[in-house]
């Protein structure tokens, strides 16, 4: 089977690989790069889990192949973090609100919010929960995700401010 | 890994990737990759060449000349949703895309995909439905130009051959101020629609309807325009019993029936549905000088 050459950026770091043309960008992330923070559960696009950013905007990583990344800029749930064992405040108001239980979910609900806290610093619940439409959770009901997403546009908004 | 082995091909032009269609075998388009991957990571398509169209030059953008709003196929559904020309040129189409999947799947999707995927529920389909939409195809063997009623031919299938591609998607406009709504009922939003109902309406100063346009999917193997429903609406004054007796002559169709809905609910919802959609678009009519 043919492989073919690509060069990306993820979370800031240049990798160079040889992959098959059917790996997806998920499986890319989890198998060859070890990052596994993005997680895989449906694997056809309904649940959310895989989301990441490429070239700045959510997309489904299950859905894309490695080799239609090749020179773009991938950012997953581990380039979140400023530093190593600290959280964003994103992260700090999942983990206040209680927006996760087992955690299968976060990765794909932090990449989905932080797209949306970036394009609209002051969203409306029903904008939250709009957005929040393309990732499943199977633990919080929610409430919790949303709470946290509101309170992180609002830390973020006094940060800005200040 | 999911999907079967394939080859990939990245080409630059459309010329490129005709070439490639009329000279491979077994060989598939790749857009957005929203419907085809999922089908691909089920292995209920296996293709043995892939033709990705992102890196293709000139696919992309929106331009409106004169009454036409010109959408290229690689247009990605996020960046019609935000488009000003779209929202102001095309309203129903951009309240459409609001029912298309999720921002994650909208960021990648394209127009151009989802009119050659051809999902009996799609809302992009619909729109080009409702707006008489012209379907412009390239191949090697020339480009052509295919009416959106001749479009649609059977259930996931198009009058696209294997060696062609959809290149643009033209939408003649209707004229300012005309009245448009999307409605559409799924179990959860971004689903496919059990049904959904798209209304355009053009009203007189009086509310005489000088043309209407009702079209609704997720009934049949493709949108179906509501030809009976149009004739109740055009000539008379739009008013609530007008409205009703439109949404009525709906329930002359066939709707299919399935493990989401049973026939009789699809036709109960074609009727709610029409009417909502038919009453916002006459709501949002501004009477022209
Ligand atoms: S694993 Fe990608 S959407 Fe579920
Ligand atoms: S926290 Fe368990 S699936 Fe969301």
């Amino acid at each position: 089977m043919a492989t073919r050459s690509i060069s990306l950026l993820v979370n800031g770091r240049r990798y160079e690989r040889e992959v098959e043309a059917r790996l997806t960008l998920a499986d890319l992330l989890r198998h060859e790069l070890a990052l596994t923070g993005t997680h895989v559960g449906c694997e056809h696009g309904v649940c959310g889990a895989c989301t990441v950013l490429i070239d700045g905007r959510t997309a489904r990583s299950c859905l894309t192949f490695a080799v239609q990344v090749d020179g773009c800029e991938v950012t997953t749930v581990e380039g979140l973090a400023p530093a190593e064992g600290e959280l964003n405040v994103l992260q700090q108001a999942f983990q206040d609100h209680h927006g996760l239980q087992c955690g299968f979910c976060t990765p794909g609900m932090l990449m989905t919010l932080t797209e949306l806290l970036r394009d609209n610093p002051d969203p409306t619940e029903s904008e939250v929960r709009d957005v929040l439409t393309g990732n499943l959770c199977r633990c919080t009901g929610y409430a919790g995700i949303v709470a946290a997403a509101l309170e992180a546009a609002r830390r973020l908004r006094v940060q800005q401010g200040s | 890994m999911k999907p079967a082995p394939f080859d990939y091909h990245a080409p630059r032009s459309i010329e490129e990737a005709a070439g490639l269609l009329a000279s491979l075998d077994n060989a598939k388009v790749l857009a957005g990759g929203q419907s085809l991957v999922p089908m691909m990571n089920f292995r209920y398509v296996i293709i043995d060449h892939i033709v990705d169209l992102a890196k293709v030059e000139g696919l992309a953008g929106i331009s409106v000349t004169g009454a036409i709003l010109r959408i290229g196929a690689m247009t990605r559904q996020r960046d019609l949703e935000f488009s000003p020309e779209v929202a102001q040129h095309c309203p129903l189409l951009r309240e459409a895309l609001s029912h298309v999947g999720h921002r994650q799947t909208r960021n990648r999707g394209t127009i151009g995909g989802s009119l050659a995927h051809a999902d009996p529920a799609a809302e992009q389909p619909t729109v080009c439905a409702a707006h008489d939409a012209v379907i412009e195809i390239a191949s090697a063997r020339g480009t052509r130009r295919v009416p959106f009623a001749e479009f649609a031919v059977a259930f996931l299938t198009t009058a696209v051959e294997p060696d062609e591609i959809v290149t643009a998607i033209e939408i003649p406009l209707w004229p300012a101020g005309h009245g448009y709504s999307f409605h559409e009922f799924a179990r959860r939003r971004g689903d496919f629609a059990i049904v959904g109902a798209a209304a355009l309406l053009d009203l007189a100063p009086d509310q005489t309807v000088r043309r209407a346009s009702l079209t609704l999917c997720g009934i049949a193997t493709g949108p179906l325009r509501m030809t009976e429903a149009e004739q109740v609406l055009t000539g008379k004054r739009f008013d609530r019993g007008v409205a009703q007796a439109a949404a009525a002559a709906v329930k002359a169709i066939t709707p299919v029936s399935d493990i989401h809905a049973s026939a009789g609910y699809r036709r109960h919802l074609a009727e709610v549905l029409a009417f909502r959609a038919l009453r916002d678009a006459a709501a949002r009519c501004s009477a022209r000088i």
